[in-house]
């Protein structure tokens, strides 16, 4: 008998078995996916959850028995039948169960609900995705280093123990100081042993045992590993070089931003920066709105104070160089930048707006991308043409002469999905911008 | 019953918490009682105690603690977790492997009480019965198993790692859609599971030198007379009919690689070690639940266990057997746990006072005074159909109040057959036995033929009883499974046995 405690067993024997699986349903795991994030909060869309995919995809089929045909049933409870008795058929068919269920699945089943982890649900959801240009790598304070051997050392761990060294010293060792070996010991022995009760040999073979008795105290005193042999590998912490994100949002926050339109941006914002967070180990975000001028805020303010005043892109693009060069030199930020308007510009403003984003901007950027937010429904209003915005137009031109900016409109909380799939799909980032 | 003072320090444990101490407490309790009292002998005992993450993972593998690794593996792991987070449904408080020793995994989550009812469960009740049933001696290995599945486990990876995960998944399965068609029904070589990778690596040696009639070139001679005799010669050298298919797609499938071959193998021995499984759930868990009983009641009157415990005994021994009338909305077919425990409590019934009726039904050991023997014996020597065409008396069919409804899908009404009288006993308990034979509730589908002189189609029969036809749409599934292993064509053919007259084909073409 023997009470074996298996508590302790890593967890997750069936992790392999659960990736496989995905594997085989990705593509109906991914079409759930994306139809339970279209439902649910952008605030969660980063959680696990239960997701549901048809039974059909993943069925393990086996022979079994249709229905028709003669069948016995033999059930138990029986109240008021005899011998002989005739009873309707009960709707369904399955004439009282029991006995000849097919599929162990349950055939009629046909929906496979299970949970994902939050890890699986993002992976899926943003599978196709890809952030351009992540190359940018550098050293930062406080990264986790990684260890890289260095040599031998004469302290450390037992786990680190050097065997080859160690013996390797001990062995020089020995040789140096003549610890007699133990072939050596045993044939000396062997001699004794040949010539003892031998009268004529009795001078030699007391020679030989002082001999042996010098060699065993030689052995005694000269240890076989002695403590300074003993070596040690040696491991040296070295900075690993981490690549590390900068997400700039900017946004108008004039009068004719409406908290629909803002939310919209949010929504975004925060897609942008879980998919940020799962390519980078560090993202930093940086706040800037601006009316008629711009200021960096923290995350309360940008997206709840109300500011009055004109608007002015430029100053936003000011703002965000100035924030560049003080803090994020380009050389180590991956920089990523993200403005959303409703496209309102004051007149004039245009042109200094395209030279500031093409010459600073964007050169120092990865990755820019323009959403503009609207009501919804907001082309169908009858004698209020809206054709495209002044920012629209600005940066439609500047796309079109073959800068690196992504462009998208958004109207509805739906769209947020697939916009920003739109924009990241890989390959192809800025042909994303015709619409 | 003279009253008996009961000092506290005679209870194995108090409350409900437990650790390995008690647990030893417990077992040694409890195999006390099942050796002096109830004669069992059982193969060694390991206890596990595992958490409710690693009774899922047991779950998912059909309750085998390493197994090869397969997407259909999550996919269960994934199910039983959902309606386990909802709590939609509990887990078991056990589960026992026929090995020896013999594992029986408890849950920590389990009260002292529990882990004392699991332990005499498992530990005794399916251990006895795994180490004396004679399906379970002749069909499984129980000191090999642990083994032959870790070098199953091994070899399906070093496939993965040559071949790709993908090749192997296809061949896993179509294998495991032909599982239940991995089963030697009648034939039994004696088992050699511990020498299966010296087996494999010769299988390739000889692979190379055997002759396979399917590549036959040579010319066939031109005599027809012999046709007939050639046929008979084909089918002898195929070793047909075959009703074991993936047997039969091992050896002789054209087109498989030897590691195809291996993998097909591995699937079919672990189909072969789950066959007794299924023929003897009832039994089994009767045995155990019996078990149970008498050993927790003698615990009980002997005060090791508390008056307390000894209801808790009580409320889940009581929810285990419970068996729902036909027309319960609970009802889900027979509780095996309930007719195979009511089964034994009756037969220690006749044996202790038997009624006339019991004496004239089962004369060679109503009132034999003791059920012991007459269970163990039953336990050894039976499987559930056998041992209710053997044992079920009309005093249980009674209390059950067993009926057997005809259901004959030309007629627009269902007929009651037979009943607990007088005239339906014995039909009645034939009916409850061939629910239980699986050979009477599993389709029979056989290779009958290779169509060698032509496109080497395969022809399988499945010989229809009662015009119980195949469910179609799934059949054709297994079928293109089957076909990716063979290579070529495959034909099934539903046919009537009385009349050979064929009732449907299915036709199938290998995936290109």
């Amino acid at each position: 008998m023997q009470i074996l405690d298996r508590r302790l067993n890593p967890s997750g024997k069936s992790l392999p078995n659960r990736q496989r699986f995905l594997r085989r349903a990705k593509s109906l795991v991914q079409e759930a996916v994306r139809d339970a994030s279209a439902k649910r909060d952008i605030r969660s869309a980063d959680e696990g959850g239960e997701v549901s995919i048809p039974l059909h995809g993943i069925r393990e089929p086996s022979f079994h028995l249709g229905s028709g045909g003669i069948r016995d049933h033999v059930l138990p409870g029986n109240k008021e039948y005899r011998e002989g008795d005739e009873i309707a058929r009960p709707p369904g068919g399955g004439g009282g169960g029991g006995g000849s269920e097919g599929a162990p699945d349950g055939g009629g089943e046909d929906a496979f609900r299970f949970v994902l982890s939050r890890e699986e649900f993002l992976s899926l959801f943003l599978d196709d995705l890809e952030l351009p240009d992540m190359a940018k790598r550098r050293l930062v304070d406080g990264a986790d280093p990684a260890w890289h051997r260095a040599g031998y050392s004469v302290s450390g761990s037992p786990a680190n123990l050097s065997l080859p060294r160690t013996m390797r010293n001990s062995l020089s060792r020995r040789i140096a100081l003549r610890r007699p070996k133990p072939e050596e010991v045993q044939a000396l022995e062997e001699e004794i042993a040949a010539l003892e009760g031998k009268p004529e040999h009795a001078e030699r073979v007391l020679e030989l045992r002082a001999e042996l008795e010098r060699q065993l105290l030689r052995t005694r005193r000269i240890p076989y590993i002695d403590p300074i042999d003993v070596r040690y590998r040696r491991f040296e912490p070295v900075p690993k070089p981490v690549a590390q994100a900068v997400m700039f949002c900017l946004m108008d926050v004039s009068g004719s931003m409406t908290e629909d339109m803002k939310d919209l941006a949010k929504r975004f914002y925060t897609l942008l920066y879980i998919f940020l967070q799962r390519r980078y180990k560090h993202v930093e975000i940086v706040f800037i709105r601006h009316t008629h001028e711009a200021s960096e805020v923290d995350e309360e303010t940008f997206f709840h104070s109300r500011e009055t005043g004109g608007t002015l892109v430029s100053t936003a693009l000011e703002e965000m160089r100035k924030v560049v060069a003080d803090r994020y030199p380009p050389s180590e930020w991956n920089i990523y930048a993200a403005q959303a308007s409703d496209g309102d510009n004051a007149a004039g403003d245009s042109q200094k707006t395209a030279r500031l984003l093409v010459d600073t901007i964007l050169p120092a950027c990865q990755y820019y991308a323009y959403i503009e937010v609207g009501r919804e429904g907001e082309h169908g209003i009858p004698g209020f043409p809206r054709g495209p915005t002044d920012l629209w137009r600005t940066y439609e031109a500047l796309v079109n002469a073959g800068a690196p900016l992504a462009m998208k409109k958004v109207r509805h909380r739906r769209e947020i999905f697939p916009v920003f799939r739109e924009l990241f799909a890989k390959r192809g980032v800025t042909e994303g911008a015709s619409a | 019953m003279n009253i008996v003072t009961r000092p506290k320090d005679l209870l194995l444990y108090e409350g409900a918490d437990w650790n390995f101490d008690t647990l030893m407490r417990i077992h040694d309790a409890c195999e006390e009682v099942a050796g002096r009292e109830l004669g069992l002998d059982w193969y060694p005992n390991r206890i596990e105690v595992i958490s409710a993450e690693q009774m899922l993972d047991a779950y998912a593998s059909t309750g085998l603690p390493l197994f090869y690794r397969h997407w259909s593996f999550g996919k269960h792991f994934a199910q039983h977790e959902a309606l386990y987070r909802k709590g939609l449904r509990g887990l078991a408080y056990e589960i026992v492997i026929n090995s020896d020793p013999c594992v029986s995994y408890v849950m920590e989550e389990n009260t002292a009480t529990m882990q004392a009812l699991v332990i005499a469960h498992a530990a005794f009740g399916h251990n006895h019965f795994f180490k004396n049933n004679e399906l379970f001696r002749q069909w499984t290995d129980a000191k090999g198993i642990l083994d032959y599945l870790e070098f199953g486990r091994g070899y399906v990876q070093s496939c993965e790692e040559q071949h790709g995960e993908m090749a192997v998944e296809r061949v896993l399965d179509s294998a495991h859609a032909l599982m239940n068609y991995g089963v030697h029904r009648h034939r039994r070589r004696a088992p050699d599971l511990m020498s299966e990778q010296k087996r494999e690596r010769e299988r390739r040696e000889h692979d190379e030198q055997m002759f396979n009639v399917l590549w036959s070139t040579l010319p066939e001679k031109a005599a027809q007379p012999t046709a007939r005799g050639e046929e008979e010669r084909r089918r002898a050298l195929l070793q047909l009919p075959q009703e074991n298919l993936l047997y039969f797609l091992e050896k002789s499938a054209p087109r498989l690689a030897p590691w195809q071959r291996e993998i097909l193998r591995i699937v079919r021995n672990v189909a072969q070690y789950f066959y007794p499984q299924r023929q003897t759930k009832m039994m089994n868990e009767g045995c155990a639940t019996y078990t149970h009983h008498r050993i927790l009641n003698r615990l009980h009157q002997q005060g090791r266990i508390s008056d307390g415990a000894m209801l808790e005994v009580l409320h889940s021994h009581s929810s285990v057997i419970m068996q729902p009338d036909f027309d319960d909305p609970r009802y889900s077919g027979m509780n095996p746990y309930a007719l195979g425990f009511a089964m034994m409590e009756d037969i220690e019934r006749i044996c202790r006072e038997p009624t006339e009726e019991d004496r004239a039904w089962f004369p060679d050991f109503a009132g034999c005074g003791d059920p012991m023997p007459v269970l163990r014996h039953g336990w050894a020597e039976f499987r559930d159909e056998s041992f209710i065409l053997q044992f079920l008396s009309p005093a249980l069919m009674r209390k059950l109040r067993l009926f057997h409804i005809l259901d004959d899908s030309a007629q627009p009404v269902l007929r009651v057959d037979a009943m607990h009288d007088e005239r339906g006993y014995r039909r009645l308990r034939r009916a409850l036995a061939r629910q239980y034979d699986p050979a009477w509730t599993d389709p029979d589908i056989q290779v009958v033929d290779v169509d060698l002189g032509g496109d080497r189609k395969l022809i399988l029969e499945h010989r229809v009883v009662h015009g119980r036809l195949l469910e179609e749409q799934e059949a054709r599934q297994v079928l293109r499974h089957l076909a990716s292993l063979w290579s070529y064509d495959v034909l099934l053919r539903e046919v009537d046995p009385a009349s050979g007259a064929s009732l449907r084909e299915h036709a199938v073409s290998p995936p290109r």
